[in-house]
C-alpha cells in the first residue's frame, strides 16, 4: 500500500489523475465493499441505499398523485391509498431525507474537509450502515405484512389498536433501528470534528459544512434517543398493554405526541442543517467570494440546533394542550425562524457583487433560496396560533413541509451531489443537460406544490383519498407538476449514469474550491491524502487559479496534490 | 488497512487514521461521552413519563410503592455503588500496569453486576408470581373485571397485597405504576447485562496482557459506561422504592 501511493505520487508528475491508485481501485470484489471501513466506500454504499429509498418513496408519491387526478380517486382503494401515503412519508423521512445528506455525502466529505484519513470510529460507521439496512428491510417488511395506514406520525390510539396487525410493529422496530443508525452517525461526526481537526485548523477555520454537520450531530445524539424510547414504549404498549399511551388502559395519547414531536421537530433540522451547509459551500465557491458573515452562519447552525428543541408544541396547537403552552410554543417558533433568516441574508450578501458561475450546483442553490423562502415563510403562518387552527391538517401544511423538505433539502442534496460528484467518481457530467434537469425539477416542484397552498387555504384536508369536485383543477395541476418533477429527476439520473460510463476525467479541483477535499486527486487515494495539504482557509480563493476547463484549478503557491 | 504491518510495543493498538495514542484516546473519550449523553436522553423519556404520571396520579404512586421492597432496592444500591468503586479501581490499575489488581477488580465488578441481577431476579419473580405485572394485565386492576381472573388468582392476588394498602382505595389503572416500574428497571437491567458482557471482554483482553500505562482506553470507556448505569439506578431507587 505504501509502495502503491509512492508510485501514485510519481505518476502524478506526468499523467493526469486517471492512473493513480484510488479508493475505488484499491481493493476489489464485493467483500471489499460490504466489509470496508473506508468512510468513502461506506458513503457510497449509503448513497446507493438512499437513492433506492428515494426511488421507492418517489414511486409511492407518483401513485398518490395519479390517484388524485379525479375527485373520487382514479387508481387504488381507499385502504391502499392510506398505506401509500404512510409508506411514502415514512420511507422519505426515515430512509431518505434524514440520513441523506449526512450519511451519504457527509460521510464522504467530512474527514477530507478535516484533512483526516477517516472518521474517528470507522467500525461504528460501518455498523451504522448495517443498522440502516436492517431498518430499511423492516420497512420493506411492512409492505409485505399487513401494511400500515396510520400516517408516518403513528399517533395512538389508532396506531396501537389490537386490530392493526404486524405492519405497525415492524414499522416501530424499523424506526428504532434506523434511529440508532442516525445516533451513531451523529456521534461519530461530532467526535471526529472535535478530536481530529488538525492543529492548524481552529473551530472557525472549518468549512461551514462541518459546522452544519456538527450541529446536526447535536440533534441526532440528543433528540433521536427520545424517538427510540417512544417507539419502544409504543411497541411494548401494543404487545403488553402498558397503559402509557393507550386511553383504553389509562394511558395518555397526547403524551405520545409530545414525545414524538420532541424528536420530530428537531429532526426537521437534521434534514435542513446539512442542506444549509451545502448551500454555504456552493454559494461561496460559485460566487468566487469568501462566504459573508462566516461566524454568523456557523453560530446560527448551533442556535437552530438548540432553539429547535423548544418548539415541538407547534405541531400540537389543536391537541388540547393549554392556552399558555400554545402561546409559549408559538412565540418560540417565531424565534427559531431568526437564525434561518440570518443564514439567508448572509448567502445573498455573499453573492452580492460576486463573479457568479451558473454551474449545476449553483443553479440548484439559487432554486433553494426561492423554495426555502416560501417554505420558511409559510412556517410562520403555521406558527401563528390563529391561522394554524384553521390550517392544521390541511394541504397548506403539506405544501409547507414539502417546500422545506423537497424544495429545500432535496435541491440542496442534488446541489451537493453534483458539487462532489467529480470528487466521488472522478468523472465530469454533462453540464448542459444537468442544468436542464435541475430546472425541470424546480419548475415541476413549483407546479406541484404551489396549488396545494391554495387548496389548503380553501379547506382541503390532508391524507384524504377522495375530495370535493371544486378542488379538481388544483389537484390536477399538482399531478402534472409531479410528472414534470419526476421527469427532471429521471433526466438527471440519466445524466449521472452517462457521466459514470463515459464522463471526462475530473481534475482534482474542478470548481476552484478552497476546502481540503479538493486538495487530493479525484477520486481520492485510499488514505485521502499522501501528505497533509497546507491549511489556508476554506474560503480563501486568492491561493487558487484556473488553468483550463480540463485541468481545473491549481494552487499558485506551488503546493498541489 | 490490514496491509499495514502492525508497529510493535505500545503502538500496536494504534489505528491507522490516528497519529498518536493520545489522539486516539481523546477521540474515544469524546465519542463515549456523547454516547452517554444519548443514553441519558433515552432514559430521559422514561423519567418524563414517570413524572407526568406521578403529577397526574399521585395516589397511584403512593399505593404502588408499598409493593416494592425497599430493602432489596437498598441492597442493590450498595452492590452497584461498590461495583462502581471497583470499576474505577480497575482503570487506575490498568494505568499503573498492575495486571493482578486489574484482573481482580474486573472480576469483582463482574460479580457485583451479577449479584445485582440475581437480586433483581428475585424481585421480578415474586411480583410476576403474585400477578403484579404491567398495565392492563395487573391483577389488582382485574379484580373488578368479571371473568378475567380465576377464583384462585383472585385469592392469590389479595393474599399477597402488602398490609399497608389493605385500607387504601385501589387507584384506577394501578397497573401503570408497574408498567413504569418494569420498563425502567427492565431497561436498566438490560444495560447491566450489556455491562457484564463488556467486562467479560475486558477480562479476556486483560488476560492477554493488552492493557498497560500506554493503552488503557477500553477499561476507561467501559468504566465510564458502568458509572452511568450505576447513576441511573441511583435515581431509580428513590423514585420508585422510597418516595410514595
Ligand atoms: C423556518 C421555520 C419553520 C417554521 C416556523 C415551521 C413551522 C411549522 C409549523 C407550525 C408546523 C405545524 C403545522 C400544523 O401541523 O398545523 C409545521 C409542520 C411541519 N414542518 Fe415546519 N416550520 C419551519 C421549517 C421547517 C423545515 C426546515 C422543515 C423540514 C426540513 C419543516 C418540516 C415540517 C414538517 C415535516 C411538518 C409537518 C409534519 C406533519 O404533521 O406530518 N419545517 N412547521
Ligand atoms: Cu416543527
Amino acid at each position: 500500500m505504501v509502495a502503491a501511493t509512492r508510485t501514485a505520487e510519481l505518476h502524478q508528475g506526468h499523467e493526469e489523475t486517471s492512473t493513480h491508485d484510488n479508493y475505488l481501485t484499491h481493493a476489489h470484489g464485493w467483500r471489499s465493499w460490504i466489509f470496508s471501513l473506508d468512510h468513502k466506500r461506506i458513503g457510497i454504499m449509503y448513497l446507493c441505499a438512499i437513492l433506492i429509498s428515494l426511488l421507492l418513496g418517489g414511486v409511492f408519491a407518483l401513485v398518490i398523485r395519479l390517484h388524485l387526478w379525479t375527485p373520487e380517486g382514479a387508481l387504488v382503494s381507499n385502504h391502499t391509498y392510506n398505506n401509500l401515503f404512510t409508506l411514502h412519508g415514512a420511507v422519505m423521512i426515515f430512509l431518505f431525507i434524514i440520513p441523506g445528506i449526512p450519511a451519504a455525502l457527509g460521510n464522504f466529505v467530512l474527514p477530507m474537509q478535516l484533512g483526516a484519513k477517516d472518521l474517528a470510529f470507522p467500525r461504528l460507521n460501518l455498523l451504522s450502515f448495517y443498522l440502516y439496512c436492517i431498518g430499511a428491510v423492516l420497512f420493506l417488511g411492512v409492505l409485505l405484512a399487513s401494511g400500515i395506514d396510520t400516517g408516518w406520525t403513528l399517533y395512538p390510539p389508532y396506531s396501537l389498536e389490537g386490530s392493526r396487525g404486524l405492519g405497525v410493529l415492524l414499522a416501530l422496530t424499523g424506526t428504532f433501528i434506523v434511529g440508532f443508525s442516525s445516533i451513531l452517525t451523529g456521534l461519530n461526526f461530532m467526535a471526529t470534528v472535535h478530536s481530529m481537526r488538525p492543529k492548524a485548523m481552529g473551530w472557525f477555520d472549518m468549512p461551514l459544512f462541518l459546522w452544519a454537520l456538527f450541529a446536526t450531530g447535536i440533534i441526532q445524539v440528543v433528540a433521536t434517543p427520545v424517538l427510540g424510547i417512544t417507539v419502544a414504549l409504543g411497541f411494548l404498549e401494543r404487545l403488553f398493554h402498558l397503559g402509557i399511551f393507550m386511553p383504553e388502559y389509562g394511558g395518555d395519547p397526547v403524551l405520545f405526541q409530545h414525545f414524538f414531536w420532541f424528536y420530530s421537530h428537531p429532526a426537521v433540522y437534521v434534514m435542513i442543517l446539512p442542506a444549509m451547509g451545502i448551500v454555504s459551500e456552493v454559494v461561496s465557491v460559485f460566487s468566487r467570494k469568501p462566504i459573508f458573515g462566516y461566524r454568523f452562519i456557523a453560530m446560527s447552525s448551533i442556535a437552530i440546533a438548540v432553539v429547535g428543541f423548544l418548539v415541538w408544541g407547534h405541531h400540537m396547537f389543536t391537541s388540547g394542550q393549554s392556552k399558555w403552552t400554545n402561546i409559549i410554543f408559538s412565540f418560540l417558533t417565531f424565534f427559531v425562524a431568526v437564525p434561518s433568516a440570518i443564514k439567508v441574508f448572509n448567502w445573498l450578501a455573499t453573492m452580492y457583487k460576486g463573479d457568479i458561475r451558473l454551474k449545476t450546483p449553483m443553479v440548484y442553490v439559487l432554486g433553494f433560496f426561492g423554495l426555502f423562502g416560501v417554505g420558511g415563510l409559510t412556517g410562520i403562518f403555521l406558527g401563528s396560533l390563529a391561522t394554524d387552527v384553521a390550517l392544521h391538517d390541511t394541504y397548506f401544511v403539506v405544501a409547507h413541509f414539502h417546500f422545506v423538505m423537497v424544495g429545500s433539502v432535496l435541491t440542496a442534496f442534488l446541489a451537493g451531489l453534483h458539487y462532489w460528484w467529480p470528487k466521488i467518481t472522478g468523472k465530469m457530467y454533462d453540464e448542459r443537460w444537468a442544468r436542464v434537469a435541475a430546472i425541470l425539477v424546480m419548475v415541476g416542484f413549483f407546479i406541484t406544490f404551489l396549488p396545494q397552498f391554495l387548496s389548503g387555504l380553501q379547506g382541503m384536508p390532508r391524507r384524504y383519498a377522495t375530495y370535493l369536485p371544486e378542488f379538481k383543477p388544483l389537484h390536477q395541476l399538482s399531478t402534472i407538476g409531479a410528472i414534470v418533477l419526476a421527469s427532471g429527476m429521471f433526466l438527471d439520473a440519466w445524466v449521472l449514469w452517462v457521466s459514470l460510463r463515459r464522463g471526462k476525467a475530473a481534475p482534482a479541483n474542478p470548481w476552484g474550491a478552497a476546502s481540503l477535499e479538493w486538495a487530493t486527486p479525484s477520486p481520492p487515494t485510499h488514505h485521502n491524502f499522501d501528505e497533509t495539504p497546507p491549511i489556508t482557509g476554506p474560503y480563501n480563493y486568492d491561493v487558487l487559479e484556473e488553468v483550463s476547463e480540463e485541468a481545473g484549478w491549481v494552487r499558485n503557491d506551488g503546493w498541489n496534490p | 488497512m490490514s496491509s499495514h504491518a502492525k508497529p510493535s510495543g505500545d503502538r500496536r493498538f494504534l489505528q491507522v487514521h490516528f497519529e498518536t495514542m493520545g489522539a486516539q484516546l481523546a477521540a474515544s473519550k469524546s465519542g463515549m461521552w456523547l454516547f452517554l449523553a444519548s443514553e441519558l436522553l433515552f432514559f430521559g423519556g422514561l423519567f418524563t413519563a414517570y413524572a407526568v404520571y406521578r403529577a397526574n396520579h399521585p395516589d397511584m404512586y403512593h399505593y404502588g410503592q408499598y409493593f416494592l421492597d425497599w430493602r432489596m432496592g437498598a441492597i442493590n444500591t450498595a452492590v452497584l455503588i461498590s461495583s462502581s468503586l471497583s470499576a474505577a479501581w480497575s482503570v487506575r490499575a490498568a494505568q499503573l500496569g498492575d495486571t493482578k489488581t486489574l484482573k481482580a477488580t474486573l472480576w469483582l465488578t463482574l460479580l457485583l453486576a451479577g449479584a445485582f441481577l440475581v437480586v433483581k431476579y428475585f424481585e421480578y419473580a415474586h411480583k410476576i408470581e403474585a400477578g403484579y405485572i404491567w398495565g392492563g394485565e395487573h391483577c389488582v386492576d382485574n379484580l373488578k373485571v368479571a371473568g378475567k381472573l380465576t377464583e384462585h388468582q383472585i385469592e392469590h392476588c389479595l393474599s399477597a397485597l402488602p398490609p399497608e394498602v389493605a385500607h387504601l382505595p385501589i387507584p384506577e389503572h394501578m397497573g401503570r405504576f408497574f408498567s413504569i416500574y418494569f420498563v425502567m428497571t427492565g431497561l436498566h437491567g438490560l444495560h447491566v447485562l450489556i455491562g457484564m458482557a463488556l467486562y467479560v471482554w475486558l477480562l479476556r483482553r486483560a488476560g492477554r496482557g493488552d492493557f498497560g500505562p500506554k493503552y488503557f482506553g477500553p477499561v476507561d470507556m467501559v468504566a465510564l459506561y458502568w458509572h452511568i448505569v450505576d447513576m441511573i439506578w441511583i435515581f431509580l431507587f428513590p423514585l420508585l422504592y422510597l418516595i410514595g
